[in-house]
C-alpha cells in the first residue's frame, strides 16, 4: 500500500504544479461587467491519468474575494494568505493587471458607501503593493452597494456583500 | 408651454378614485407605474368641495379637472375633499352655489368652474373658490390652455388653492426624479422622471450598469446623474428637453454625488485621488475649472449648497463615522454640525435653509431626520429600518425619500412635522435616490380675475 500511496502522491504534486482552476467563488448570480479568467501559464506536460480518485485541492490565487467586517476596510487574518498569494502571483508577473472591485452592504447612504467600497479596495492594494506589485498593475472601482453579491436583509446577506473582487484584466 | 412635456408623454387610460383619504391612481399601462397612498393626515383637514366642472363645447369634456385637482388636495393631507356621490348640486359658477346646503354638505370650501372650448385645441377654463362660512368668493380667474396643458391646468389650480387657503406655495406642478432598477435583472437601470402625483414617468436614460445620485437643475432644465460606464463612474449633465447630454467629469478613480449650486452655475461633486482618498470638489459648468473644497485623508462627500450658496454641507467621516460638516463654498476650514448619534449622512438643505435632512442612524435603524445646522438638534422624521435618500419638496413642506417593502425598493414622502405620510410604490421595479424638482412658474395665458360669474 505505501507504493501506492507514494504513486498518488506523486501525482497529486504533478497534478497541483500543473493544472490553473476557473471555479469562481463568489455568490453573486448574474455575471459582473467585466469578469476575465485569470491567465493560464503554459502547461507542463499533463500526468498520466491517475489510477484512482485524485481529492483536488485549490489554489489560493482561484480565491477572488476578500471580506470584510461592518464598516471595516481592514483585512482580516483570515484572508491574508489569499491576499498574499495574489500578491506573490501579480509581482512575479508584472505584465499582469488587476482591478479591485470594492463593496459596501445596504446599509445607510449610497455615496458614502462608494467611499466604503473604495477604502476596502484601497486596504487590499496597499498590501499588494506592499508586497511586491507595482501601482501600476492594480486599478480600484468601488461599487459601493449598488452590486450586491446576495439581496435581502440581515447579517448573512451583509456579510456577503462587504467585500473586494480581485478582477484579472486581460 | 414646456417642450419637455411632450416628449414621450403617455395618456391615462383609466383613473379611479376612492374617496376618504385612500387613492389609487392607475394611470399608465407601461411597465412601472406609481400608485401613490395617502397615510395619515393634519388633525383638522379643511373639507372641501370640487365639484366637476361645466363643460361647454362639443362632445364630451376632454379632461376631468376637479378629479385631478381633488386628488392633489386630498394628496396634500391638508383637505378632506368630499365625495362626488354625495354632491346633491353641481353649480359651476359662484352665483349658482346655495351656501346653506353647503353647509349641510359639510363642505368649507366649494370650488366650482367650467371649461368652454374656445377653438379645436384651445380651452378656456374659469373657477371660482367660495368660502362657506363667509359665504363668499375667496379668488377666480379664467385661464386658457391648449388641450395637450389641461392636466397641468389642473394642478396649477390646485397650487392656486393650496397657497390661498395654506399659505405656502403648492408642489402639485413639481416633478419628481428617481433610479428605477430591474429586481430580476442586475443589468437593467433607468432614470426616470414623473409628475409629482406619478402621472407621466418617463425614463430620460437606460443603462445596463448602476445609475446614481440624480441632481436637478435649479431651472428644472437639466438632471445631473452618475452612471457606471467604462470600468468607472462618470457624471453627466442631461436636458430633460432635448435628450442631449454631456460629460461633467470621469476621471480615474470615483466621480459621484453632483449636486448643482443654486445658480446653476456650478456642480459639487466628489473625486477621488491616486490613493482612492474621496473630497468634495467644485466644478464650473462653463470653463470646468475645478476647486478643491475639502482636503482631508477621510472620506468626504454628499455634497449640498446652501440657498444662497455661500456654504456646502457635506458628510465627514473624519471624526470615526459619518457626520455633517459645513464648509465655504470657496474651501475652507470645516465646521461640525451634528454631534447627535454615531452616523448623520446624505445632508440636503430646505429651500429655506433653516433645517437639513439627513440619513440618521437611530438605534441601529437608518431614518430620515431633519438637523438644525445651529443648534444640531435632530428630529426623527421616517420610520423605517433602512431609510435614505431624502430630498426636500420645493416648498419646505415635505420630504420624499427611499425606503423597503420587504425586499422592493420603495419611495415615501413625510411632512416635515410629521404628520402627513405617503408611500408611492411602483410596482414591480426596485425604486430609489428620489429627488424633488424645482418649482414651476406656470405661465398660462391670459389669467384673469372672475368675480362675476360669466355668462
Amino acid at each position: 500500500m505505501s507504493r501506492f500511496s507514494l504513486i498518488i502522491c506523486a501525482l497529486l504534486a504533478l497534478f497541483l504544479a500543473g493544472c490553473q482552476q476557473n471555479t469562481q467563488t463568489e455568490a453573486a448570480p448574474a455575471p459582473v461587467m467585466v469578469k476575465e479568467e485569470p491567465v493560464v501559464r503554459a502547461a507542463p506536460p499533463p500526468p498520466p491519468p491517475p489510477a484512482a480518485p485524485v481529492r483536488m485541492m485549490p489554489n489560493l490565487i482561484d480565491t477572488k474575494l476578500v471580506y470584510f467586517a461592518f464598516d471595516r476596510s481592514d483585512i482580516r487574518q483570515e484572508d491574508r494568505a489569499i491576499v498574499a498569494a495574489h500578491a506573490e502571483w501579480l509581482a512575479d508577473n508584472p505584465r499582469l493587471r488587476v482591478r479591485l472591485e470594492g463593496h459596501a452592504d445596504e446599509r445607510g447612504s449610497r455615496e458614502y458607501n462608494i467611499g466604503l467600497g473604495e477604502r476596502r479596495a484601497q486596504s487590499v492594494r496597499q498590501a499588494l503593493m506592499l508586497q511586491g506589485v507595482g501601482g501600476s498593475q492594480i486599478d480600484t472601482l468601488s461599487y459601493g452597494e449598488e452590486r450586491p453579491a446576495v439581496r435581502g436583509q440581515g447579517e448573512f446577506s451583509w456579510s456577503q456583500n462587504r467585500r473586494v473582487e480581485i478582477v484579472y484584466l486581460p | 408651454m414646456y417642450p419637455e412635456n411632450q416628449i414621450g408623454r403617455r395618456p391615462a387610460l383609466t383613473r379611479r378614485l376612492f374617496l376618504a383619504l385612500t387613492f389609487l391612481l392607475l394611470s399608465v399601462p407601461a411597465t412601472a407605474q406609481l400608485r401613490i397612498v395617502v397615510d395619515g393626515g393634519v388633525p383638522n383637514p379643511i373639507p372641501v368641495a370640487v365639484v366637476p366642472f361645466g363643460w361647454v363645447g362639443s362632445g364630451l369634456a376632454p379632461f376631468d379637472l376637479a378629479e385631478v385637482i381633488d386628488a392633489d388636495l386630498a394628496r396634500s393631507g391638508r383637505f378632506a375633499p368630499l365625495a362626488r356621490s354625495r354632491m346633491l348640486e353641481r353649480p359651476t359658477a359662484g352665483a349658482e352655489v346655495d351656501y346653506g346646503d353647503w353647509v349641510q354638505f359639510r363642505a368649507e370650501v366649494v370650488v366650482v368652474g367650467r371649461m368652454e372650448q374656445v377653438s379645436e385645441d384651445q380651452f378656456q377654463v374659469t373657477f371660482q373658490v367660495m368660502d362657506v362660512p363667509r359665504r363668499q368668493q375667496l379668488l377666480g380667474y379664467t385661464l386658457s390652455s391648449p388641450r395637450a396643458d389641461l392636466r397641468t391646468t389642473a394642478h396649477y389650480i390646485s397650487d392656486v388653492i393650496y397657497e390661498s387657503l395654506i399659505g405656502e406655495p403648492g408642489i402639485f406642478s413639481t416633478r419628481i426624479a428617481y433610479v428605477s432598477a430591474d429586481p430580476d435583472d442586475q443589468r437593467r437601470f433607468a432614470l426616470v422622471v414623473a409628475d409629482a402625483d406619478g402621472a407621466n414617468q418617463r425614463e430620460i436614460i437606460n443603462a445596463t450598469a448602476p445609475i446614481m445620485s440624480p441632481s436637478w437643475s435649479p431651472d428644472g432644465r437639466d438632471i445631473a446623474y452618475v452612471v457606471f460606464e467604462n470600468a468607472g463612474t462618470a457624471i453627466y449633465v442631461q436636458s430633460l428637453a432635448t435628450g442631449q447630454r454631456r460629460l461633467v467629469s470621469a476621471r480615474k478613480g470615483v466621480n459621484g454625488a453632483p449636486a448643482f449650486s443654486p445658480d446653476g452655475s456650478k456642480l459639487a461633486l466628489t473625486l477621488s485621488d491616486v490613493n482612492g482618498n474621496l473630497d468634495v470638489f467644485v466644478s464650473d459648468l462653463a470653463t470646468g475649472e475645478l476647486t478643491q473644497i475639502t482636503r482631508h485623508p477621510a472620506i468626504d462627500t454628499e455634497a449640498a449648497w446652501s440657498p444662497d450658496g455661500g456654504s456646502i454641507y457635506f458628510n465627514s467621516d473624519r471624526s470615526g463615522g459619518p457626520q455633517v460638516y459645513q464648509v465655504a463654498s470657496t474651501g475652507g476650514p470645516a465646521v461640525r454640525l451634528t454631534f447627535e448619534g454615531t452616523y448623520n449622512a446624505r445632508p440636503r438643505v430646505a429651500p429655506d435653509g433653516e433645517r437639513l435632512a439627513v440619513v440618521h442612524n437611530d438605534a441601529g435603524k437608518y431614518r430620515i431626520a431633519t438637523v438644525s445646522p445651529r443648534s444640531g438638534d435632530v428630529f426623527v422624521l421616517s420610520n423605517g429600518q433602512l431609510d435614505e435618500s431624502p430630498s426636500f419638496a420645493p416648498n419646505g413642506s415635505s420630504l420624499i425619500y427611499a425606503t423597503r417593502d420587504g425586499d422592493r425598493g420603495v419611495l415615501a414622502t413625510v411632512s416635515t412635522d410629521g404628520l402627513v405620510r405617503q408611500r408611492l410604490d411602483s410596482q414591480g421595479r426596485d425604486v430609489r435616490e428620489p429627488v424633488w424638482g424645482p418649482l414651476r412658474s406656470t405661465r398660462l395665458a391670459a389669467r384673469s380675475r372672475a368675480d362675476e360669474p360669466l355668462e
